[in-house]
Formats: C-alpha cells, structure tokens, sequence
C-alpha cells in the first residue's frame, strides 16, 4: 500500500510522542497513572489551542508573531472581565477576534510581510495585557477553572480536552469545505481566484477563526493557573510556531495537520518532563528542545528525500 | 530640501527630535543634557544589534535572525567569565564575544542550508541552545567585568558616551560596507530578486553565510558591551532586544521587503524608541501605553511605506 | 460530423484588441465557437492564442470588440464565463497540490456543495476519469502532490469536464497532452469527440499537429494578433497548417557570416537521454535555440549558467553572462538606478580590493550609455523610469560589459520595439565578430534567421539542428511541431 504524504507527515510526529511517553515512563513508572498523566499533560491544553491558532495563520502562508502577547491579553482578560462582567469579557474577545480579521485582510490587501505587522501588534496586545493587570492577579471564572479541573472517569481533563481539540479542528480545517479553501489558498492562491472565490474573505476568515482559537487558549489558561499576569505565555509564539512544525507543517503551501499539531504540542509539553526525569539539569532544557526541534526536522529532510527517491523509481 | 524629505531616514531623526524637545520642555529644560547623554547610551545597544538585523533583513523576504538575544547573553556571559576581572584580558574578552559570534552565525547558516528551514526557525532552534550554553556558563556567581572596561562603557568622552561612539564607529563602518562595497551592492541585490542575482552572477550563498555571521558577531559584540555596561551579565539581559532590533531596522525605513537598508535611520528609530519610553514616564504614563504606542507606531510605519511600494 | 445536434452559438470573441504596452497581442481577432464543435486553435509563438484564451475565459478585458457568451452579450470576467459554462484547462497545472482529488474538485466547482460533497466529488471525479482514460491507476483518495506529472494532468482535465449539476458547454484544453503519453492522448482525443458528439464544444490548443487535424471539425490559426485561416479541418493537412501559420518569405536582410566552425568548441553539451544531439558552440558564432516556447530552452540556458557559475565563492573569471527575458523575474533590480543595474556583474574589474572605484564605474557605464543608446539624461535615475526596451537595453549592457566569453539570451527581445531591436543586433553582430559566442533562445522567427546555427527544441530536447541556409521559417516550424517533419 502506497502511504499519502499526509499520513507520513503525521509519522514522525506521533512516533516522537511515543517514543518520548515510553521513556518518560520507563523512568518513572508512577507517571503510568491517572494523576501522573494529569501532571504530565496540564499546561498542554492551552499550548494545543494556541499551536492550532498559529497553524491556521500558517495555513495561508502567513506567520504570526503576536500569538504568546495575545493570549497573555485574552489571559488577562478572561482573568478580569469575563469573571466580574462576562457580558463585556465576550464582547472583548469578538472585538478582538475581529481585529484579527481585520489584520488578515490588511495583511492580504497591502501584500505586507505578515511577521512585521504581527510584531507591530504584539506590542498592543502586551500592551493592553499590562494596562488591564499591572501586577499579576485577578481571578480565573469558576465554571472556567471547574473545566479545566473536572476529573472524567477514566482518561484526565487534559487527554480528553486534546482528543476533542484534535477532532473539533481536524473536522473543521481537513474535512469542512471551508477548511479546503483556506488549505487551497495556502496551496495555490491563483488557482482558488481563478475558480471564483474571494481570497481575501478566506484569509480574513482564516484569520478569525485563528483569533477564536487563541482565545480559548488564554481562557484555558487562567483556568489552570488561576490568575493571570501580562506576561503569562509569551513563549507561546515560539511554542506555537514549534508545535506546528513539530505536528508536520510547513510554513508555506497550505500543509499543515491539526492532530499533528496538538500532538506536537503535547511532545513539546512533554519534553519538559522528560528532561527533568532525565536528571539532566534545567540549564539544558530549553537547548535540548532546540535539539529536539532540529532533530525532527532533520528526520522529516531525510524521509522526504527517502520518499522523493522511491517516488522517482 | 525634497532631496532630504525623499530620505527616508529623516522622519525617524524628525521624530526623534521632536520627542525630545517634547520632554525638555516638559520638565522645563532641566534634564536637556542628561536625557540626552541617557538616550544616547541606551541607544547604542539598538543601534549595534540593529545593524546586524538590518543587513539580515536586507537579504529580502523570510530573513530574520531570532537568535539575537541569546547570542548577547552567550557572548556576554562567555566573555566577563573569561576575562575573570582582570583588565589584562579585555582584549581576549572581545576575542571571545566575536568568536562566540562567528560560531553561531555558522551554525544558523549551516541549519538554514543543511536542513533547507526557513531562517525563522532554523535561528529559532539555534537560540534554544545558545540560550542554554549561557545559562550553564552563568552558573554560580555573577562575574563582574573588568574595572577599566567597565569605566570605559559608563563613562563619557568630550560629553559623548562611550558606547555611543562604539556604535557610531561600527555604524560608519556598516555604512562603508553598504554604499561602498561589492558585498553591500550583493546583499541589495539578493534582496531585490534572489534569483536575478544569481543571474548576475552573484554568489548568493556565500554572500548569506557572511550576512549571518555578521549580524551575530554584531549581537556579540553588543552583548559584550551591554553586560560591561550593566556590571555583569544576566541571563535576560537580551530579551527585549529581539524585538527591539526589527523594530529600529523597521522605522529607520529598512524596506521589509529587502533589498533597501539604511544605517542612519536605525539611529533615529533607535534614538526615537528611547525617548518615546522617557517621554512618556516623565508623563507619568505607564508601562502599557508605551508598549501600544510602539505597536502602532511599528504597524503605521509599515502601513505606509506599504503604501509608497503600491503607489509606484 | 454529426447535425443532430442544433448549432448554438456558446462563445463569441468579435474583432477583439489587446495591446499590452506597444505590443499588439491581438489585433482584431474573432473567435466564434458553436456547440457541438471541436475548434483546433493554433500558431506559433506570440500569435496571440492565449490571449484570446484569456480573453474568452473572463481573465483579460479587451480594450476592444465584444465577448458574448450563449449568443447574448452578458456579464463579463471570470464569474460570468464560469457561469456560462466556460471552463479551462491551462497549459501551467493549476491544482492546489496539498489537497486530496476531490476538495480540488471541490475549489475548482463551485456548485459541488452541501452535505457529502466529498463524497460525491471523489465519485464524480472517479467516474470522468474512467471515463476519458479507462484503465488509469490512479488512485483517487490521494493528495494531488502524490500524484505524477501525467497524472496531475489527467485529473485536472477529468475535473474540467466533469458536471455536477450542468455539465460544461465549453471546456479549453491549452496543451492538454504536453505532459501525456501517445496512449493517454489518444484516449482524450477520443473522448473529445464523443464530448462533441453529444453536444459539447471543446477549444483545442496542441503543439502536436496529428492531434488537431485528426480531432478538431475546424481549425483557426492564428499569426501576429490575428486570425489568418478559419476552415473546416478537412481542407488543411500537416504541410498545409506550417504553410499558413509561416509568413510570406521575408527578405533575408542580413547577410549571415559564412563562418566555418574552426578550433574546439567553447561549449559542448552531451545530449540529454532520448535525444541524439550534442550543444556544441564555437567561438564568434551566434547560436539560436529555437521551437515553440516552454519546450526546454529556458531551462537548457539556466543549466548551462549555473553550472558555470559557483554559489559560494565570486568567480575570478566568469565563464558565462546571461541576459534576462523576463525582466521583472530575473533581471531588474527594481530599487536600483540605471547605472547599479549595469555595473553590477563586472564589480569586480570596478573596484580595488572590494572597494568600489566609483569614478570608474562611472566612465564605463557612461560609455556603454553612449554604445547601446540607453535613451537617459542621468545613469543615476531608478531602472524603472526607463521604457521597456532601453531597460532590456542596460541589461544587454550588464552581460557584455563582462568579461564572460559567452553569452546566454533568454529571449531578451519579447516585447521591445523595432528599433530597439535593430539596434541590438549591430552590436550583438560586432560583438561575435571580434569572438564573443552567443547562445539565443528567442521566439521570433526574424531573430532565428540572423543565427548562424539553430537548435530546435521539442519536449524539452533537441529535435533538430539547423545551419546556414536550412534556417528558415518552414524549417523551424517544421521541427517544432511533431509530426511536422513530414511535411
């Protein structure tokens, strides 16, 4: 049987999600728990949301560079007045996600480097983020912190939460015909105007929805921590961009995964645990992801050659 | 007089002026010498790391070095711990600070073609490492530079500061580079069209690699300062400067799109960011208004010269 | 042919102009096509055959003449053609290559929408292509990059005819079989008839001259903008179609160097596998690669540069220079004035140690401004404020004004004006004479004729090679097209 390129790019990074869980528990057996999963997987589910948000960007070959400022802000906000005034928090995350919108169809209209004006909104976002709460505080919504909290039966929140993270985006962004366009313009922009569909529109939407995700990723994360501050998750621009790539993106063509990317997001949040059940000493975390990172891409330059040569056989 | 408003670098030297006489006036013309000898300083670190961005950024669309901040707390660290407060090795420092430069400007290169990654996350990948090389280096006690470095970076020469003119030199130099060299004329040209400068009979991989290992060298070398500046080296010590660096090659009128750079508007973006900082604190405004009122200024400026680039 | 069917009038392309600058690319053209037709469409190169393709399919406005579609005159632009049933299969592929069969299916139809589209679409597509090509094997759940070249093309063909809820009225296959076997061709010709037969018109566009006289009820060919023969097929055989595609034999204006090939050769390049000639080039000679565009020349000229041309290091001697056709793509630096634009491959003869000497480059370009006549007050102005020929011009001046022994053309001379033109070709003629070599792909067949000796290209490979005499229009024409030999 001939393997699409779709299934192995997803290969690899389900390999190293195993591989990665394997040693973690041959480590320490007790992680092969309940709780010890719970501990393993927590702070995944807003780095899932947040790698998704980034991916949809990615998708119509643009960069987002303000993700990590802008969940900080929807953090903060979700922290402030969606726990005192929900009905004003909401209407701050539909502006917000219309201003990424906005974003996507200034981006596409001007033909302007997508890195720079994320860049430039970064510093608003951060912005607003440090004007809303100075000093770290308020108070996760109750029903966010029971949410992200509850225990199932069985499987924990945080396994449960990526499964359906997973599936909600595969549906939307691999299956729906609205994901097949935003994918066809990151794939071949002339051939979706050619067929009549408005590009801008699609980006816009793209952009939206990217917004929507980032969202969720800030809620989630108060829910976890409880109080949010300014600069609560701005690694998540870099862990965002990695996830993607670690799930089998690319940044350019419209090839991007969502289970690969929450999967790469769970490796990512796993990697830090391994490291420490590793012993090997927290100087080192940060460049053993940064050699993680190069090996999967490594592995993924010789696969493709692997698969470029028996294809030309 | 058109000649000098067709410079782009103009508005950013305007601008910076004018928050200046802003904030002089404000506090009532007290703090005209030391605003000014304050923002010099703190402008010479952008104006160093910015440089180096900006020839990155010269080489056209998806060029950008991340590793920045990681290289300037690498060579920062490596450098005081070497010289170990001894004012006999202050040249060794330096030595080390650019080697530490030259070293990682290979590694992003070689990722960049080794892996065929987009310079984003090759030097993504690469800061992560340099990143822990330093914090394993920073171990134990914080190293105090050497006593006549360090009097040499805090202190002033005919009331300019010192590192103010490090980075008016290294600015001249980069500026010789550009206008005057086949190297400068190369990455202009690799910027414009990569492919026509292949065409050109340019060698464009090489004239990259050298690129790569310039802007880190910078980086190093302002690492290097900033950590003799500052009474020793701190494992965040580069953070704000990732950002900071695209932003001043941004505003001082570097076109996004390559191929156009311009070292005296990274003077005026850099000179500018730091007043509006100081502008605003003597205002009393706080944290988060100056960081929106960066934001729109960096998306203003792209916004319009955008718009030069349809208009033609 | 069958009258079963009524004539219906599907597109009407009436004394249509379009003028991109100075160059007419049509030049009153009319294009009428009937339902139930076949309408073989062809000419050599810049005969305007997709312009008048995009100006059918809603892509091109005309500055003048009509397009109508069904008889009456409605809406314009690529919704009102598509809405018309006007679909089109272009010569470059234009699938999105990271999407399955069927979400292509899915952008490139509209109205394949609603619950189970993906199912429908992989059905649909999976039907037309045993349709049109029984017995393929491709697997249609796949992702298009998965696919080969071959079957990229089989697919995106299958999903132009395919009808969700009308079928196609039209359908425009721009070089169909350029990336087919015999076998696959066949079978699409074959099914192109039975299109027809039941109704269908189709606008065949093909190099490959058996296909159009055997397929098509009707031929036009095209020359120079405009429409120079509209008959039924049965009136034209493979001699008869490069007869009128030629033009009346022209004066030869130039009297070709009867140089003899003396020494070794500067240049030899072993032929590509399936081929049998070698690219050899002599020094003095102007060598012209000739055939229809897009069959290989481009890129037998940018694998001759870059393998003499290193990517690290800067070359002592540079080998090769190479003047640019698409000047935006590969040859202007647009922020650049006039004269960074001419220095900038010979630097190095310009500067001392890497220091550019500018009173020097100055001098030089400042004498080729007077050699080649670049039309400018000030070599200091941007590139783009000259016109379209003087910038070709500076470009030409870029690669002479090295010390490269040869020179590669990518057709430079598309689209500049006559003058221009005659004026380049005493210089390139001095040149050669005092022992630069030339090596000139170019689609125009005045320009084929001043060469000393001619490659023609098909298929991406050397089909024949012309010297002296033997280049003439018939020649070129007659090697170009396949099939054309018998002629």
């Amino acid at each position: 049987m001939r393997l699409s390129s779709s299934a192995v790019r997803l290969i690899i990074p389900a390999a190293s999600l195993a591989v990665l869980l394997a040693a973690v528990f041959y480590m320490q057996p007790r992680a092969m728990s309940y709780t010890g999963l719970n501990l393993l997987f927590n702070l995944a589910v807003p780095i899932a949301l947040a790698t998704i948000a980034q991916m949809l960007i990615m998708s119509v070959n643009d960069l987002d560079l303000s993700m990590g400022a802008f969940v900080s802000f929807c953090a903060c906000v979700a922290a402030t007045f969606l726990q005192t005034s929900p009905a004003i928090g909401v209407l701050i995350f539909l502006g917000a996600i219309a201003v990424y919108a906005g974003i996507g169809v200034v981006i596409h209209l001007r033909q302007l480097p997508s890195i720079v004006v994320t860049l430039g909104m970064s510093f608003v976002w951060g912005g607003l983020a440090v004007l809303l709460l100075p000093s770290p505080g308020g108070a996760a919504p109750g029903w966010v912190r029971w949410l992200m909290t509850v225990k199932p039966p069985l499987v924990p929140m945080a396994i449960v939460a990526s499964v359906i993270i997973a599936a909600v985006t595969h549906y939307v962004v691999m299956r729906s015909s609205f994901g097949v366009l935003i994918r066809g313009v990151g794939g071949n922009n002339r051939s979706v105007e050619r067929a009549g569909w408005s590009v801008v529109g699609i980006r816009a939407a793209a952009y939206a929805l990217a917004g929507l995700f980032a969202v969720l990723a800030g809620i989630a994360l108060v829910g976890l921590t409880t109080a949010a501050d300014a600069n609560i998750a701005l690694r998540y621009t870099l862990l965002s961009i990695a996830g993607v790539i670690l799930g089998g993106g690319e940044f350019v063509g419209g090839r991007v995964s969502p289970i690969g990317a929450v999967i790469g997001a769970l490796t990512l949040t796993l990697a830090g645990s391994f490291l420490s059940f590793m012993r090997i000493s927290p100087d080192w975390q940060i460049g053993a992801q940064g050699a993680i990172l190069i090996v999967v891409l490594a592995l993924r330059l010789f696969l493709n050659r692997v698969e470029k040569r028996e294809k030309n056989r | 007089m058109t000649a000098l408003t067709a410079k782009p670098w103009v508005w950013s030297f305007a601008a910076a002026i004018l928050v200046w006489v802003i904030t002089v006036l404000f506090t009532g013309g007290s703090s005209s010498v030391g605003l000014s000898q304050a923002t010099l300083t703190f402008a010479a670190f952008s104006v160093i790391v910015g440089i180096g961005q900006m020839f990155v950024i010269t080489l056209g669309p998806g060029n950008i070095d991340l590793s920045v901040p990681a290289t300037m707390t690498l060579s920062g660290t490596l450098a005081l711990k070497v010289m170990d407060v001894q004012d006999s090795m202050i040249a060794l420092g330096l030595l080390i600070a650019i080697l530490v430069g030259v070293a990682i400007g290979i590694g992003n290169y070689a990722l960049i073609k080794l892996l065929r990654i987009p310079p984003i996350i090759a030097t993504l990948s690469m800061s992560f490492i340099v990143q822990s090389c330093a914090i394993w280096t920073n171990r134990g006690l914080r190293i105090k530079p050497p006593e006549t470095l360090s009097d040499f970076t805090t202190s002033y020469s005919f009331g300019v500061p010192n590192v103010a003119l490090v980075a008016l030199v290294l600015s001249l130099a980069a500026w010789f580079l550009l206008e005057k060299t086949t190297y400068g004329r190369w990455i202009s040209a690799i910027g414009q069209s990569s492919f026509a400068a292949r065409m050109a009979g340019i060698p464009v991989d090489g004239t990259r690699f050298i690129t790569y290992v310039l802007c880190a060298v910078l980086a190093a070398v302002a690492g290097y300062l900033l950590a003799s500046f500052s009474g020793g080296a701190a494992l965040n010590m580069g953070a704000e400067y990732l950002l900071m660096s695209i932003a001043v090659v941004v505003i001082g009128g570097t076109a996004v799109a390559g191929g156009n750079s311009n070292v005296p508007g990274i003077w005026g973006a850099s000179l500018f960011m730091f007043l509006v900082v100081s502008m605003l604190n003597t205002y009393g405004f706080g944290a988060g208004v100056r960081l929106i009122l960066t934001g729109l200024i960096i998306i203003a400026v792209i916004l319009a010269a955008g718009g030069r680039r349809v208009a033609r | 042919m069958n009258d079963r069917v009524p004539k219906q009038e599907v597109v009407a392309a009436r004394d249509v102009k379009v003028a991109f600058g100075a160059v007419k690319a049509l030049d009153g053209a009319t294009l009428v096509i009937q339902s139930g037709e076949c309408v073989g469409l062809v000419g050599h190169n810049g005969a305007g055959k997709s312009t008048i393709v995009n100006v059918i399919n809603g892509g091109l406005t005309p500055q003048e003449g009509a397009i109508t579609y069904g008889g009456a005159s409605a809406d314009q632009g690529i919704t009102a053609a598509r809405a018309s049933g006007v679909r089109c299969v272009f010569q470059e592929l234009s699938l999105c290559p990271n999407l399955t069969i069927a979400e292509n299916a899915r952008v490139m139809l509209s109205d394949l929408k609603g619950a189970g589209w993906r199912r429908r679409g992989l059905a649909l597509v999976t039907r037309q292509l045993a349709e049109i090509f029984p017995g393929h094997s491709i697997d249609c759940e796949s992702v298009v990059e998965d696919l080969t070249i071959a079957e990229r093309q089989m697919v995106e063909i299958a999903i132009s005819f395919a009808a969700v809820d009308a079928r196609p009225k039209l359908v425009i296959l721009d070089e169909p079989t350029s990336s087919l076997d015999a076998g696959l061709a066949a079978q699409l010709m074959a099914y192109v008839r039975r299109f027809v037969e039941t109704g269908g018109s189709v606008l065949l566009i093909s190099h490959i001259l058996g296909e159009i006289l055997s397929t098509s009820d009707r031929i036009v060919v095209m020359k120079d903008g405009k429409v120079v023969a509209d008959r039924p097929a049965v009136d034209f055989n493979t001699r008869r179609l490069v007869e009128t595609m030629g033009s009346v034999v022209r004066e030869q204006g130039w009297q070709r160097s009867a140089r003899t090939k003396t020494g070794a050769p500067v240049l030899s390049v072993p032929p590509l596998p399936g081929a049998s000639i070698r690219l050899e080039a002599f020094s003095g000679e102007i060598i012209g690669l000739a055939g229809l565009g897009g069959h290989g020349q481009t890129e037998a000229l940018l694998d001759l540069y870059l393998a003499a041309n290193g990517n690290w290091w800067p070359a002592a001697e540079p080998k090769m220079a190479f003047v640019a056709g698409d000047r935006g793509l590969n040859g202007t630096f647009s922020l650049w004035s006039i004269l960074k634009n001419l220095s900038i491959s010979s630097l190095k003869g310009l500067s001392n140690r890497s220091v550019i000497d500018t009173d020097r480059e100055k001098k030089v370009s400042e004498s080729w401004r007077k050699r080649i006549e670049i039309r400018t007050p000030d070599m200091h102005n941007p590139i783009l404020s000259l016109s379209g020929g003087n910038q070709q011009k500076v470009l030409f001046a870029r690669a002479l004004a090295t010390t490269a022994k040869i020179v590669l053309m990518d057709d430079p001379m598309r689209g500049v004006d006559v003058g221009t033109k005659q004026e380049v070709y005493e210089i390139l003629r001095a040149e050669a004479a005092s022992g630069r070599t030339f090596i000139w792909y170019s689609t125009e067949m005045d320009e084929i004729r001043l060469c000393d000796r001619v490659y023609v290209f098909r298929d991406g490979a050397i089909a024949a090679e012309l010297v002296g005499d033997d280049i003439t229009e018939a020649g070129v024409l007659a090697a170009s097209f396949a099939g054309g030999e018998a002629a």
